[in-house]
């Protein structure tokens, strides 16, 4: 019994750095989820009040982001703006991510007529344009938060749901699910301990790359001006309604593309890395 | 006369997960004469493969040949460029990997792939190669050696693709063959015929070749002489009958006797112990059920056995002859379609929805693969508990208790238990894939090849557990395998599956004693014997012919002593014959005991 009297082989990798790209992608998306739940607070002007009687100024001290076409203060707009751009994405995500791994689980165990079902209806739907469908629903309901997150989420749910099918349907072929089912184990048990565990890490990389898309397809709505209404804005509608300070070089037209691209970069490099983070979670496990 | 090949204090290091180096090959030398075989033999991760690889100046990646000299002929190998790497490989030096099936791409012709290699050295023009390879699947005893060229490759045999893969790599007269675990992945009834293929032909041509391999009694067959190797460095090395007769490394004597398992128990399970599953006409299979009653595509045709309380009963066949599906059926995960089964002398429902918990926990699996049978994500703790709380309702202290005796019973430390399966090794794995089996308390474990994915010595000792805790517990096992020493070490009782059918069942007694069904005799005349010679003697095997032809006796495209007429046209009966098993065939027991070559005994 050489083999199991020797010590047990003790993998405890040394621990490496963090990768500094997913730490500074972290930060980033720290950074915006803290202003979309504090931004109103720590903002120095009301979003909606014109603070200074010049338009389209440059960075002063007193604007540090300068003001926009109506001399309303950038940096407050911004912050405010954030709350819409970060909060509704990240709503129609959830929604958007959770109805994909609920249908794709509930495929992939029960199988048959139920697989056939949904992954044709979600076939269905993907094969529309995703702009146009959003285009369609808000001309039709008109514009609101619950609109656009309803659409944004059912927009993204097939993409989500062949990803945790397709992970569902490997796993659920393995054989310590065969074990379990063969322990008479309840369905619930084994969807909830055997195969939801071993698919997080992908998940959420997709949790991450759906979010991305679904705030750059709001900013795209809301710049067609069927996004957010005035006189609220998020930041796409702020990049639109500043766009003729686009000759004069104005912050104002810059700063919310610019916190667009920054909270966007952020969430990719953090997914990107969360293989990283993951692999080192589990050595310590 | 100098040697041909020259290896001299070779060294290949690899970088590990941290970025430091580590040494897997360290200090290996030996050289090789014009023609003489040598073969390199070791478990998996003694630096084999790394070693043959780096004959062709050839490191995986992450890996890097540190030191030493190869020199092949006046080339020093390791310090040739890419080009001249480029212009050596496959024309000097050419390798024969493992899975022929993953080396050949599906999609062109088996003629383009073999004579690719000369066309691209120009060492031949396109006609002369094409000369060259019939000449070649002729001396590789392929069938039909002017036509198999134009087949694509999913269109041959295991076997036949794994003989194509060495003509391809003789097609350009090498120097020196590397052939790599070559028929590792074949059955042993294909492997006879690819070794004797590749005997014939190494003799034929004199081809110099260095033949990697675990199983020291293929490499008896093939070799001149053998090399040791563990953890990277030389064990010993010496002239084949020496090493066999009388091996000095002490590492060298353990693998000899793991290669020969001793029996283990004395193979006779007290008469009255009660059976603890019946088994009666089993007929399974995959599809919607035919007007029969029986599946479209059936993978086991009515199978009777049963098992006593404390016997071990041995269940073997070649890939794909049903055996793994058995242990579905059992477990319920697969229900059958026909026939009855009973545990402890209750019916048993035949899928897992309908079994009551207490029959759930009487029947418990453990599955070959210990890499996907454990839940990646959860720790040994957690994998082991999870059966104690579910079937007899413990948590907490009692439950962690109760974890820690079972890792003591398969022998392993209690430190493991916060560890998850990825940071256990191969053979660690498989004792708490036993363990999780264990802890529902079971009567009966059904064991799928549980040894075929370990090396030889950890194999070994799982064996010697598994029979020291059916001793123990009065467990009945059920040993799934395709290894013929290994369930004739072990079991009580033998049954020798065919194309899903039970062609032969006896006591181990019986399996050691003529006349077997025609395929059970197959089956261990096909089985390498640890001696220099065996190959020769073993008698020709009946290549199967016209295997899409469905026959009453599925064995009989492949049989020796087939009667025309009868065998193909109705199904074979069931046989008593006096050593005390059944058979499944025509011919009655003088007839078998006549017609099939005598078999040689020798002192082992």
């Amino acid at each position: 019994m050489s083999e199991a009297a020797q010590p047990a082989p003790a993998p405890r990798r040394k621990r490496r750095r963090w990768p500094l790209a997913g730490l500074l992608g972290g930060v980033l998306v720290l950074f915006w989820l803290m202003m979309a739940l504090f931004g109103p607070m720590v903002a120095p002007h009301e979003a909606g009040r014109i603070v200074d009687m010049d338009v389209f100024t440059p960075m002063t001290a007193k604007f540090p982001l300068g003001t926009d076409y109506l001399g309303r203060d950038m940096l407050s707009r911004i912050l405010h703006g954030a709350r819409y751009t970060v909060g509704v994405a990240l709503l129609a995500t959830l929604m958007a991510s959770g109805s994909g791994l609920i249908l794709g689980m509930s495929a992939a165990v029960w199988g048959g007529w139920l697989d056939m079902l949904v992954s044709r209806c979600l076939d269905t739907l993907s094969a529309m344009p995703s702009k146009m469908f959003a285009l369609v629903v808000v001309a039709a309901f008109g514009s609101s938060v619950p609109v656009l997150v309803l659409s944004a989420g059912i927009i993204y749910t097939p993409g989500a749901y062949r990803i945790a099918r397709s992970l569902a349907v490997g796993i659920n072929a393995m054989d310590y699910v065969r074990i379990a089912r063969a322990r008479g184990e309840s369905t619930a048990f084994i969807v909830r301990e055997e195969i939801l565990p071993n698919m997080t890490g992908p998940v959420l990389a997709d949790f991450g790359l759906r979010f991305v898309f679904i705030v750059l397809l709001l900013s795209g709505l809301s710049f067609l001006g069927l996004g957010i209404q005035p006189p609220e804005a998020d930041w796409g509608s702020l990049v639109r309604e500043n766009i003729g300070g686009l000759a004069e070089g104005a912050p104002a037209v810059l700063m919310p593309a610019l916190a667009i691209a920054s909270l966007t970069i952020g969430v990719n490099m953090l997914i990107d890395n969360l293989g990283g983070f993951r692999r080192r979670a589990g050595g310590e496990g | 006369m100098a040697a041909l090949l020259e290896v001299s204090g070779l060294r290949v290091t690899a970088r590990d997960a941290s970025g430091g180096e580590v040494t897997i090959v360290e200090d290996v030398g030996f050289s090789l004469e014009r023609g003489e075989v040598l073969a390199l033999i070791g478990e998996s991760g003694s630096g084999k493969t790394t070693t043959a690889l780096a004959l062709m100046g050839y490191a995986r990646g992450g890996c890097r040949i540190a030191g030493g000299s190869v020199r092949l002929g006046e080339t020093q190998i390791l310090s040739l460029s890419a080009s001249g790497l480029r212009a050596l490989r496959g024309r000097r030096v050419a390798y024969v990997a493992q899975s022929a099936a993953a080396a050949f791409n599906p999609s062109r012709r088996i003629m383009d792939q073999v004579v690719e290699s000369a066309l691209i050295h120009g060492t031949m023009t396109r006609a002369e190669a094409e000369t060259e390879a019939v000449e070649l699947f002729r001396a590789l005893a392929l069938p039909q050696p002017y036509r198999i060229g134009q087949r694509y490759p999913h269109q041959v045999s295991g076997g036949q693709l794994q003989r194509l893969m060495a003509a391809m790599a003789l097609i350009t007269r090498p120097d020196l063959v590397v052939l790599d675990e070559p028929t590792t992945a074949l059955d042993v009834t294909t492997q006879i015929e690819v070794l004797r293929a590749f005997k014939a032909v190494v003799r034929q041509r004199g081809t110099t070749a260095v033949y990697v391999s675990h199983d020291l009694a293929v490499v008896a067959q093939m070799a001149d002489r053998i090399l040791v190797l563990r953890d990277g460095r030389m064990r010993e090395v010496g002239e084949t009958a020496r090493i066999l007769a009388s091996p000095e490394h002490p590492y060298t004597q353990s693998l000899l006797a793991a290669a020969a398992p001793r029996p283990h128990g004395d193979g006779v399970v007290p008469e009255e112990a009660p059976p603890v599953l019946e088994v009666r006409g089993m007929t399974a299979g995959y599809g919607s059920l035919t007007a029969g009653g029986a599946p479209l595509i059936t993978v086991l045709r009515d199978i009777s056995f049963s098992i006593r309380r404390g016997a071990a009963l041995g269940v073997i066949g070649e890939s794909g002859c049903g055996k793994s599906t058995l242990a579905r059926v059992i477990a319920g995960l697969l229900p059958m379609a026909q026939g009855e089964m009973s545990l402890g002398g209750e019916a048993l429902p035949p899928a897992v929805e309908q079994r009551d918990r207490d029959q759930l926990r009487r029947v418990q699996l453990v599955f070959q693969m210990a890499d996907t049978a454990l839940n990646p994500s959860r720790s040994v703790g957690r994998i082991l508990g999870r059966p104690i709380t579910f079937f007899h309702g413990i948590k907490g202290k009692e439950c962690a208790r109760r974890v820690r005796r079972l890792l003591d019973l398969v022998q392993l430390p209690a430190s493991v238990i916060d560890r998850l399966p990825g940071e256990l090794s191969g053979g660690q794995k498989q004792r708490v894939n036993l363990a999780r089996a264990l802890a529902a308390e079971p009567d009966l474990i059904l064991c799928d090849e549980v040894t075929a994915a370990l090396d030889t010595v950890v194999g070994a000792a799982i064996l010697d557990l598994m029979d020291g805790l059916r001793k123990e517990l009065g467990l009945a096992v059920m040993f799934i395998s395709h290894d013929l020493h290994m369930v004739r070490a072990v079991c009580d009782e033998v049954m020798v599956l065919y194309a899903g059918q039970r062609v032969e069942l006896g006591s181990r007694a019986s399996m050691a004693v003529e006349p077997w069904h025609p395929y059970t005799d197959l089956l261990i005349r096909s089985v390498p014997e640890l001696r220099q010679g065996w190959l020769e003697e073993a008698a020709a095997v009946r290549a199967p012919e016209d295997a899409a032809r469905r026959t009453a006796c599925a064995f009989y495209n492949r049989c020796s002593v087939r009667i025309e007429g009868i065998c193909d046209r109705t199904a074979p009966p069931v046989q008593a014959v006096a050593k005390g098993a059944e058979i499944l065939c025509h011919r009655g027991e003088a007839e078998l005991l006549s017609m099939l070559p005598p078999r040689r005994r020798h002192a082992a």
